[in-house]
């Protein structure tokens, strides 16, 4: 039976599937109703897959609404993330998740397994729903947040909290400060809270960086720099979590 | 429902009737004293005919109450320690004469301060270290002075042999503690971290003392006996998890519940926390004259505000290896300052022994079930 690995995030429902050769992965908004997004994905990935819809499949869930989806399986992002980063990179021995409403720092023993990991505390600073609330505020779209030109002057932004960063842009809107460098400034202060965890659980090597934030350059890039070290955004990097739970699900790790 | 169900249903229903029989005692006219902490030597109340009383202290309900007097960054065990007290929703406060507490964190010495307004506090200055000949006088000076602090308020004189049999008391309630918590030494879990939690409930909230103990080897020798019949209550292809860190209690029941959720796969197995192994685990002698007993082995308890803590870690591996522990799991309570410094040494020490570890740092609010479940159950895909 195919397996199907779906990660329902904070803000996306990621699908994977094992075609033989390689993956194949779709998403789509996870909305309020995680159990609708997920049944969407299933749906999705098993058009693409050529699988008829009336066919099973056998479906590992992960990620925060996993246990509201009749799935064959529940294996923990945590876990899912690590399987599928070690996949997309097999170099790297640390993994960088940054999604939606909470950041992660996983490290690997070298066969992809999870040594230790560290997670964001119960609030949203730091992460992809930063952003958005920010870019509502800027009067942009995340989009903006990518193709910021070379050379744009950072602006420090100090505080770290949605609420409070929230009234700082404002002011510093007001004070006729450009939006790049605003944009820039955010990026940087997401960066600092990832390289914060980063050091908290793994001192080198090569970092796999996941999750939605991971398609942003301008910040793949901040974070190597504060590092040193070198961070790869796999293309498939948002969809780890699915392409792990599809792993796993089908006993690919660790023959189990 | 079979016979062992029965017996913890006889004792959660005892738990639930401990205000009133509280209130029995008062009305008999017995001394009735509120305490906080494991350190409180209960002997020393017991032995002037009084009754120690665990007042509340892990709910989340009156801590916006107390948050009115308290800064709102104070870890949620003090906030709702003092908002019970304010907002006089605690019965056990309600009907106590007097509180005694310690200088053990810097939030309950200044919180205490407060609670003098709401009812005589009597507070144990706590020397934060065994490593000194001289910490052990200061803290024999401090059990004596609660001696006589209880023989004034309350009339009595509390002779040697009264403590040495309250001495002897209160060592068979830890024995019939220690005996069951011990359970957790056979090779498949006997019970579950859920119902290890009512039994230590029950030892504390019930008064009669002889009963108590009946019941709970009552208890343990029914479940013993259900093993050796070949029966298994707890689900055994398990992890096991030993818990310790910052007080357990109702509120934190969350954590355990996640730890035992059939996604985790795994049996708390034990608890290396204050009212549980931190208190059976020290036995007072019965060798040498009571308050120097009373004096060692109160000092001896490994909280984290003793510097350093160097015992912790023994009872730690101890348990560890006793109770077959697969994994660690801190539970650690947003600023409580101690045991969070302290996370990072017990950590590296269980590194080092090769031992799984995972702290979670939570408060009394159930905001958080998610992420518990998430780092629980990614740590039990761990093991």
């Amino acid at each position: 039976m195919p397996n199907v690995g779906v990660d329902i995030g904070s803000t996306a429902t990621k699908g994977a599937l094992w075609n033989g050769r390689s993956f194949i992965c779709c998403i789509t908004p996870t909305g309020w109703a995680p159990r609708e997004s997920a049944a969407r994905a299933v749906a999705q990935i098993k058009r693409r897959g050529r699988i008829p819809h009336d066919h099973d499949v056998r479906v590992t869930a992960t990620g925060y609404g996993r246990n509201v989806f009749s799935a064959d399986r529940r294996v923990t992002e945590i876990t899912c993330h690590a399987a599928g980063a070690h996949y997309l990179v097999p170099t790297a021995r640390t993994v960088l998740d940054i999604g939606g409403q909470d950041s992660k720092v996983i490290s690997l023993y070298p066969d992809g397994r999870v040594a230790d990991f560290m997670m964001n505390d119960k609030c949203a600073a730091g992460t992809g729903r930063f952003l958005q609330n920010m870019a509502a505020h800027l009067g942009c779209t995340l989009a903006d947040f990518c193709g910021i030109p070379e050379g744009t002057p950072l602006q420090p932004i100090s505080s770290m909290c949605t609420v409070f960063a929230e009234s700082e842009v404002i002011g510093l809107l007001a004070r006729g400060v450009p939006k790049e460098s605003i944009c820039l400034g955010l990026l940087d202060s997401v960066a600092q809270r990832a390289v914060n965890l980063l050091s908290r659980i793994s001192e080198s090597g090569d970092i796999c960086f996941t999750g939605g934030c991971a398609q942003n350059e301008t910040l793949r890039a901040l974070i190597e720099k504060k590092t040193g070290r070198r961070v790869t955004s796999p293309k498939l990097a948002q969809y780890a979590g699915a392409i792990g739970a599809a792993i796993i699900g089908g006993g690919m790790q660790r023959g189990d | 429902m079979n016979d062992i169900d029965e017996i913890f249903e006889e004792m959660r229903e005892g738990v639930r009737n401990a205000p009133v029989a509280v209130k029995e005692l008062k009305e008999a006219g017995r001394p009735i004293v509120g305490t906080y902490c494991t350190f409180t030597p209960w002997e020393l109340i017991n032995a002037a005919g009084g009754i120690a009383v665990s007042l509340c202290s892990t709910s989340e309900k009156p801590i916006s109450a107390a948050e009115k007097h308290l800064p709102r960054n104070l870890c949620p065990l003090i906030k709702s320690s003092y908002g019970f007290a304010l907002t006089d929703t605690c019965p056990y406060f309600h009907f106590c004469d007097m509180v005694v507490g310690e200088t053990t964190c810097d939030g309950k010495k200044k919180m205490y301060e407060l609670l003098d307004a709401l009812r005589p506090t009597h507070v144990m200055q706590l020397p934060q270290t065994t490593e000194h000949t001289k910490s052990l006088e200061l803290w024999k000076y401090e059990i004596i002075r609660l001696k006589e602090v209880l023989e004034e308020r309350f009339d009595v004189r509390i002779t040697d042999e009264k403590l040495s049999a309250s001495i002897a008391l209160r060592n068979s309630i830890n024995a019939a503690a220690l005996r069951f918590y011990n359970l957790s030494t056979l090779p498949d879990a006997v019970v579950t971290g859920k119902e290890i939690m009512l039994v230590s409930d029950y030892l504390k909230f019930t008064f009669d003392y002889e009963k108590a103990i009946a019941s709970v080897n009552a208890l343990t020798d029914r479940l013993l006996e259900n093993y050796m019949e070949g029966k298994r209550r707890v689900n055994v292809a398990t992890h096991r998890i030993l818990i310790t860190g910052c007080p357990m209690g109702k509120s934190l029941e969350k954590v355990v519940e996640a730890i035992e959720a059939p996604e985790c796969a795994s049996t708390v197995v034990g608890f290396e926390n204050c009212g549980n192994l931190k208190c059976a685990h020290y036995k007072v002698s019965e060798d040498i004259p009571p308050i120097d007993a009373l004096s060692e082995k109160y000092l001896s308890i490994p909280c984290s505000v003793m510097s350093p803590n160097k015992e912790r870690i023994k009872l730690l591996r101890h348990y560890i290896k006793k109770y077959r522990a697969d994994g660690v799991a801190e539970v650690i309570l947003q600023a409580c300052h101690t045991y969070n410094v302290e996370s990072y040494s017990v950590r590296t020490v269980l590194a080092g022994d090769g031992a799984q570890y995972i702290a979670v740092e939570t408060d009394y609010s159930q905001g958080d079930v998610g992420q518990l479940a998430t780092r629980l159950g990614a740590f039990a895909e761990m093991l």
